[in-house]
């Protein structure tokens, strides 16, 4: 069993990482309060360069999604499916209340159990493994099954 | 009065076309425009070209003639033709010129496009997770679409197999196939809902347009064409756009919805004057969805509009009357300048197979692309 530490994040300060509970880094806007996800410079409504790094809420709900029907092409650098024996793999948009709606990886779902609203939760899941053997971990949504996964 | 005619339009075929250069493609298209117009390369007071493959498309005048003209380049990715119409006009407005050519070329490998995700102000670990990719854009806008405004699949493979048609009654369209809805929704779902043919695909062509101050188009031609309002916008904050990582919780209009509004105002009329129209099909739902980013009907409506045959050439309001993008592929540079051609051809009456059989005085044509980029143009005899 490997722990945490061994799993390298994709990014740096993507999410918070080592974690138990990882959350997404953004960034909130001193001047106008509104969010964005990554953190940039400036902020995406008012051009303020006053973002403050802002660690997301680890629970939403899925407002889209689709699935990815085919190996994309490079930048794409993944191992979420066996080239020789292609299976989709599925995105969407996972709505956080009152702050953004952030495009991610789907896991633990398939297209029958995917539902418009359905609680989403942060996760952080293998993405690749590099020939000199470290594990690349990204995050992910899935489902929130218990009402305490969900925060109901 | 309006500032801006178009008195002549040309378009090399769309497709594939191995071992002939981009922008031996755009030459053709522009003789077919300055032959059209009953005009010479030497009258062409200025020009504007746009191209994503062609750093340079004014290196078309090795072609076309060494006249010393000024050739302003413009690329603004899926709107460039709306760029460079735009720049055609203000160029008329101010009263520099008279008489130009609007030139879009474009070659592109097979496949979906690629690219830095940098360029688009994304960050490394988006292309990396395989995000960076418009088609998945185009599924999950359209799939939210469907579940708030009850579109079926039915109503996305209709609006392909429409296009199909009108592509097999165009010569110039790269798939002249006719497909059936059942053919198209059984094909490879690419992105859920949407299947492989019910998206376009990066190809070549090349398309053209000569245009004039309005004053003096009659010069030139009985049956000038007049542009009318042109506008172009970019993404507000909470529009929920191709690459982009995250959105605000406040949705806010797509940048169609204001590029058509303010070419409208500039036009003095509204989208219920349109009688014909060409849309940005990168995909059937995004037809579906610019139906209702531009005016043309109200969302939800798409289904019955479809089904009772309305945007069919015979029908109300024709779209895509050449077989749209879905047909004709996407040469970036070139697709918008198709649309305004087709939308000249038909206002002339001059379309062929694919006439659309009643008066035509208003024409719209909108543009969509990465990073969330719109044009409008209205066009009125």
């Amino acid at each position: 069993m490997e722990t945490p530490v061994s799993r390298e994040p994709i990014a740096a300060d993507l999410f918070t990482w080592p974690a138990e509970e990882p959350a997404l880094v953004g960034g909130r806007c001193a001047e106008c309060a509104r969010f964005t996800f990554p953190l940039r410079d400036g902020c995406p409504y008012c051009g303020a360069t006053a973002m403050a790094r802002h660690e997301l809420d680890r629970h939403g709900t899925l407002w889209s999604w689709t699935s990815q029907g085919f190996l994309p092409k490079p930048p794409y650098n993944g191992q979420l499916a066996d080239p020789e024996n292609f299976t989709p793999w599925y995105v969407g948009l996972v709505e956080i209340p009152g702050q953004l709606r952030v495009e991610s990886l789907l896991v633990d779902c398939d297209q029958d159990s995917l539902a418009f609203g359905m609680p989403m939760r942060l996760v952080v899941v293998p993405f690749r493994r590099e020939e000199d053997g470290r594990e690349i971990v990204t995050f992910a949504f899935a489902p929130a099954h218990t009402p305490e996964e969900s925060r109901a | 009065m309006p500032d801006l005619a178009i008195i002549g339009v040309g378009v090399h075929p769309f497709g594939r076309f191995p071992g002939k250069s981009a922008l031996r493609i755009g030459a053709e298209a522009a003789r077919l425009a300055l032959a059209d117009a009953g005009l010479r390369w030497t009258d062409m007071q200025f020009a504007v070209g746009g191209s994503f493959e062609v750093d340079q498309p004014d290196a078309v005048v090795a072609e076309l003639g060494l006249t010393g003209l000024p050739f302003t380049n413009v690329y603004n990715g899926c709107a460039t033709a709306g760029s460079a119409l735009a720049l055609a006009r203000q160029t008329i407005r101010t009263g520099d010129h008279q008489l130009g050519l609007v030139l879009g070329l474009d070659k592109h490998e097979s496949g979906a496009f690629t690219a830095d995700p940098a360029d688009y102000a994304c960050p490394p670990w988006y292309g990396e997770m395989g995000l960076f990719l418009t088609t998945k854009f185009f599924g999950m806008k359209i799939n939210r679409y469907m579940h708030d405004h009850g579109i079926t699949h039915g109503t996305l493979a209709a609006v392909a197999a429409k296009n199909y048609r009108n592509g097999g009654l165009n010569p110039n369209a790269h798939r002249r196939k006719a497909l059936t809805p059942e053919e198209i929704l059984a094909s490879r779902m690419v992105n859920y809902p949407l299947t492989q043919y019910m998206f376009c695909s990066p190809n070549e062509g090349a398309a053209a347009a000569v245009v004039c101050s309005a004053e003096v188009a009659h010069r030139y031609t009985d049956t000038p064409i007049y542009v009318r309002g042109v506008a172009t916008r970019t993404r507000r904050y909470g529009a929920f756009e191709v690459h982009t990582p995250s959105a605000a919780v406040d949705h806010v209009p797509a940048p169609t919805v204001e590029a058509a509004k303010a070419a409208f105002e500039a036009a003095g009329i509204g989208p219920e004057d349109v009688d014909i129209a060409q849309l940005q099909d990168t995909d059937a739902g995004a037809e579906v969805i610019h139906m209702a980013e531009t005016g043309l009907c109200a969302d939800g409506e798409q289904d019955a509009l479809v089904a009772a045959g309305a945007t069919e050439i015979t029908g109300r309001l024709p779209i895509n009357t050449d077989g749209g993008l879905i047909a004709n592929g996407e040469p970036v540079g070139a697709s918008g300048l198709r649309q305004v051609a087709e939308l000249v051809n038909q206002m002339r009456r001059r379309a062929g197979d694919r006439q659309v059989p009643k008066d035509l005085r208003v024409g719209m044509a909108q543009l969509y692309g990465a990073p969330g980029v719109a044009a409008v143009t209205i066009l009125t005899t």
